[in-house]
């Protein structure tokens, strides 16, 4: 059944070449694990993927309940946490979810450091990479303030401190992340998380897509 | 080779294998997060508790609009919420709480809110009409009779509660059931 229907779309559109390109190639004998198992080393690049993928899929559904205001941001997550079921999981899911991805990141990151993979030809690779790792922290941070928490709400405090401190443009960073020049509250929370749901996962999706396409036309580097 | 060793080749093997093992971490995935988003379709929803509104004596055969406001619980969001209700004592001296939410799209409809149909309710979107016990009067946009409230009078007070579907077929009935 499933067969005839890919047949019957492949039959009109030809999207066997599509998906070939994709998923079709070689894996290289040095980073298959089943013919030398430290060739798991080469995995954490895809584990990071795997992990934003779970990170996107449990945050958009988080977004059916949660609401980025003063007033209800923690009365909702306290809700879906409580009340929902299964709210725990998917808020558990995101909330873990966000160190993981970190580690793996920076698992990949030590692999292409030590493995000197980051070489010629592969220096821009590199830093879309560098790039990526940002957003990732980025989206660490913005995501950390969304439960308006006491935790929450003094991590933030923090940071905007620490943004107030770079030479000349301090207080000008503070206040575009802050939304305020002193009050932390209704335009931070309005704002960190437009920047979390919107603008770094729009980054995050332009910079992964240049990294994966580079790696597609460069290959995977060679043995040591 | 025999034939029998040739019925599962090893990449066919594999495939399902990997299919499988990959379909149950995707749904293992997904599961409570769609089970997350569907809740409020399966959470059970209890009737909701009876609200004073008025005083028996203050009712007469005069629809009569009677406001209350209650404690609503919108899931995180506690607030003050006002309904209203068209109250009056049918020719058998029993009580009618009729909702005002008309049957066609949804507007609030008035007692003798036309001066041309003063005995009838009337909605201001578009020319809907009831009789008195709450039947639309054919060939006006609503489809069905204005729903009833549950009700319950107790020491001389009204309590109205959920609203059900009215039981009236023809015009000169009483109202209320």
């Amino acid at each position: 059944m499933l067969q005839k229907i890919y047949d019957w779309i492949d039959d009109r559109v030809d999207i066997t070449p599509l998906w070939r390109d994709i998923a079709d190639h070689e894996v290289p004998e040095h980073v298959n694990p089943a013919y030398h198992f430290s060739a798991f080393v080469y995995c954490f690049g895809g584990l990071t993927f795997f992990v934003t993928v779970i990170q996107i899929l449990s945050g958009m559904f988080l977004t059916m309940y949660y609401v980025p205001d003063i007033e209800n941001a923690w009365r909702s997550v306290y809700y879906l946490q409580t009340e929902v079921a299964h709210g725990q999981i998917v808020r558990g899911m995101h909330h873990w979810g966000a160190s993981v991805v970190i580690v793996m990141l920076f698992l990949h990151t030590l692999r292409v450091f030590f493995q000197g993979a980051y070489k010629k030809p592969r220096e821009l690779n590199w830093m879309v990479g560098v790039l990526i790792f940002f957003v990732m922290l980025a989206l660490g941070l913005t995501g950390y303030l969304l439960p308006w928490d006491n935790k929450a709400y003094f991590a933030t405090v923090v940071t905007l401190e620490i943004a107030e401190g770079v030479p000349f443009i301090g207080e000008m960073a503070k206040t575009l992340l802050n939304g305020d020049p002193s009050i932390v509250g209704a335009q931070t929370l309005a704002r960190f998380f437009a920047i979390h749901v919107f603008f770094l996962p729009a980054a995050l999706f332009v910079l992964m897509a240049i990294h994966f396409i580079m790696i597609r036309k460069q290959g995977i580097s060679g043995p040591l | 080779m025999s034939e029998k060793k040739q019925q599962v080749s090893r990449r066919q093997f594999l495939n399902y294998t990997l299919t499988g093992v990959g379909g149950f971490m995707a749904a293992g995935m997904l599961a409570p997060m769609v089970r997350f988003a569907i809740d409020p379709v399966l959470q059970a929803t209890g009737a909701s508790d009876m609200q004073p509104v008025i005083d028996v004596s203050e009712i007469t055969d005069e629809p009569q609009k009677v406001d209350w406001t209650f404690e609503q619980v919108d899931a995180w969001y506690t607030s003050d919420t006002t309904r209203s209700a068209w109250v009056y004592k049918n020719a058998n001296d029993e009580i009618v709480a009729l909702s005002p939410t008309c049957k066609h799209l949804g507007c609030a409809v008035n007692w003798a809110g036309n001066s041309d149909y003063p005995d009838q309710f009337f909605c201001p979107c578009h020319d809907g009409r009831y009789y008195k016990n709450g039947l639309n009067v054919p060939n006006t946009p609503p489809g069905a009779a204005l729903d009833l409230f549950e009700m319950q009078v107790e020491e001389g007070t009204l309590y109205l509660g959920d609203v059900k579907e009215n039981p009236v077929t023809s015009p000169e009935e009483e109202g209320g059931a």
